[in-house]
């Protein structure tokens, strides 16, 4: 189904540049960074302006990680894990950590629950800032947009970095909890930077939620119908912006969800601005989460007693393990055999599947609309590609 | 009306740039060479081994276990382990690395190391300056240029080395307690047969 059939509200058809001679021009977009998500090239086979193919090329950045993850520990695939989705390491530890939890049975202790759902929600605000950051460079309106959403960001990275010892690699959780605990004053230092973080949301949406040449270039641009984003498994913010209620927070419940009162934003055309908004209100949702488990985190340990670092050992077996990351469904499904090693080891990346649609929606667009709407996909290929 | 976003974006920047002048909040860029912001304390970036005392190959804690070498997932550090043994801080016979090779290129500071050393040996660094025109030689660094002293160690991580400190200091503690009392009962058995073989002279 190409994209421009599927009328929204405020959609409205490009005059064709189409002068009927059929001569497809093709361009190879990439392998360079497009727009800074990792290295990727797409085959575009034009029409005039308009794109009549789309063909996706990627693998730059393969890394073997589902294989080496067999030959190594269950401990030892935790570091290689945060470099998945280099954005957000904490919410793929979760995935992972979850699924091995699941496997061999582990409870994890009341904190390191409160800390995990902390470190993963503000991974969402920082992932979530620096992908709409990155949306408006990959527009064309370079630098402002960017460098306000880094300064934001790197509020959140500093966190890590005194919490984890590590910006973006934090290799943070194990198996029945989190490593480290909090240092003193940490928890004041979050809860300063939550508190300041609507008003930077208030900045950004006045710079550039209502500006005209954004809506241009966004609404109506990429458009993903309902039908499509369920059938073709799209997951996260991507299916919300096209109105599918479907958050694995509210399904599944993982870890202490249930406690916290939030809503699930959602679209309603489907379209790049439904997208970026989305993500807009999702931080803003994320930070009321924050403040409840701010207010509520209860002290205690902070991993299991039972659970060994070394020598670990599931029971033969298999799990599915799951979380909402900030790009969608993260999955982590591993099949034990009693050895060290887990036997299969696969992941469910959020980001390749995302990325599935990309020719549905780029088809009847101009060439000006693909990098943005490839921006609003949020993908990393560090993920796509594995 | 038309241009009205794009106006109020406007001046949200000239908000921001203005407010630049006077606010710290919105002028977070640090010029770094000359400037730098304050070390992390948490931070990490490739490990060092830790020595006690003043010789690092005499003070050097690592008994040559090869936990961290086995469980490393990279697989970037090599250890040859000693035939001989030598006398550690605590003056226990121990064997050493004769060879201690961290491959830096590989490394990718997820301290497993660090937290599976069951001997507080391997530490992590916080030195980033790292640059070299030396792809091979100076990216494979041998034992002598990862040692680092206990006292370097409390400088970069003091609250994660103070409790290290307290955790080695009561183990030696313990250890001793318990060599004094192997030595007292080594003493009381040697007295010991030496009374009863007094008490067999004595009854023949």
């Amino acid at each position: 189904m190409s994209a421009t059939t599927a009328a929204t509200a405020h959609f409205t058809l490009k005059p064709s540049t189409d002068g009927g001679e059929g001569q497809l021009l093709e361009v190879s977009m990439g392998p360079q960074h497009p727009s800074t998500h990792g290295v990727f090239r797409m085959d575009v086979a034009l029409d005039g302006e308009r794109v009549v193919k789309l063909k996706p090329v990627f693998g730059y950045l393969h890394r073997n990680h589902e294989k080496i993850a067999e030959t190594e520990t269950y401990l030892g695939s935790m570091p290689y894990t945060d470099r998945l989705d280099y954005l957000c390491s904490i919410t793929n530890n979760w995935a992972y950590a979850l699924a091995v939890e699941k496997l061999a049975g582990i409870q994890v202790p009341e904190r390191a629950e409160y800390l995990r759902v902390i470190t993963g929600e503000l991974t969402r605000l920082q992932n979530h800032t620096s992908v709409i950051g990155f949306l408006l460079q990959d527009m064309g309106a370079s630098g402002t947009p960017l460098m306000y959403a880094f300064r934001e960001r790197e509020k959140v990275l500093d966190l890590f970095e005194s919490l984890t010892g590590s910006r973006m690699m934090c290799n943070y959780m194990r198996f029945g909890g989190c490593r480290a605990d909090m240092p003193a004053g940490w928890l004041q230092q979050a809860q300063k930077v939550v508190e300041a973080f609507p008003r930077f949301l208030d900045e950004f949406e006045r710079l550039l939620s209502g500006n005209e040449i954004l809506m241009a270039r966004t609404q109506g641009v990429g458009v993903l119908s309902k039908e499509l984003a369920v059938d073709a498994g799209i997951t996260g913010p991507m299916l919300r912006g096209s109105g599918v209620n479907y958050d694995i927070r509210k399904v599944d419940k993982y870890g202490i969800y249930e406690r916290f009162s939030f809503k699930v934003p959602l679209g309603e055309h489907g379209d790049v601005y439904d997208r970026y908004m989305v993500r807009l209100l999702e931080m803003r949702e994320s930070v009321k989460i924050l403040q409840q488990a701010i207010r509520d985190i209860p002290p205690g340990p902070i991993m299991d007693a039972k659970t060994k670092i070394r020598g670990f050992r599931p029971k033969a077996g298999e799990a599915y393990g799951r979380t909402e990351s900030p790009k969608g469904e993260l999955g982590f499904y591993l099949i034990s055999d009693g050895s060290p090693n887990p036997y299969r080891y696969r992941v469910r990346p959020p980001s390749l599947i995302n990325l599935t649609v990309l020719e549905d929606m780029c088809l009847g667009q101009n060439v000006a609309d693909i990098v943005v709407i490839l921006g609003s996909i949020d993908f990393i290929l560090g993920e796509v590609d594995r | 009306m038309l241009g009205e976003g794009i106006v109020k974006g406007l001046a949200e920047t000239a908000r921001n740039f203005l407010g630049s002048y006077v606010s710290k909040d919105r002028l977070t860029t640090v010029q770094y060479p000359e400037e730098r912001l304050p070390q992390i304390e948490a931070a990490r970036n490739f490990p060092f081994l830790v020595y006690d005392g003043e010789d690092w190959q005499q003070g050097m804690r690592c008994v040559s276990c090869l936990i961290c070498e086995k469980e490393c997932p990279p697989k970037c550090i090599s250890i040859e382990k000693s035939k001989d043994k030598k006398l550690d801080a605590s003056g226990k016979p121990q064997f050493y690395p004769t060879v201690f090779n961290i491959d830096v290129s590989v490394c990718m500071s997820c301290q497993i190391c660090v937290e599976v050393c069951p001997f507080d040996a391997i530490k992590m660094d916080v030195d980033f300056e790292l640059s070299t025109k030396d792809r091979f030689g100076d990216l494979l660094w041998n034992k002598e240029r990862l040692s680092k002293s206990n006292e370097y160690y409390r400088k970069i991580h003091p609250t994660e080395a103070a409790a290290v400190d307290a955790q080695l200091a009561e183990e030696r503690a313990k250890l001793e307690a318990k060599s004094k009392l192997a030595a007292e009962a080594k003493a009381a058995a040697a007295a010991a047969p030496a009374q009863s073989a007094s008490g067999v002279t004595a009854e023949k």
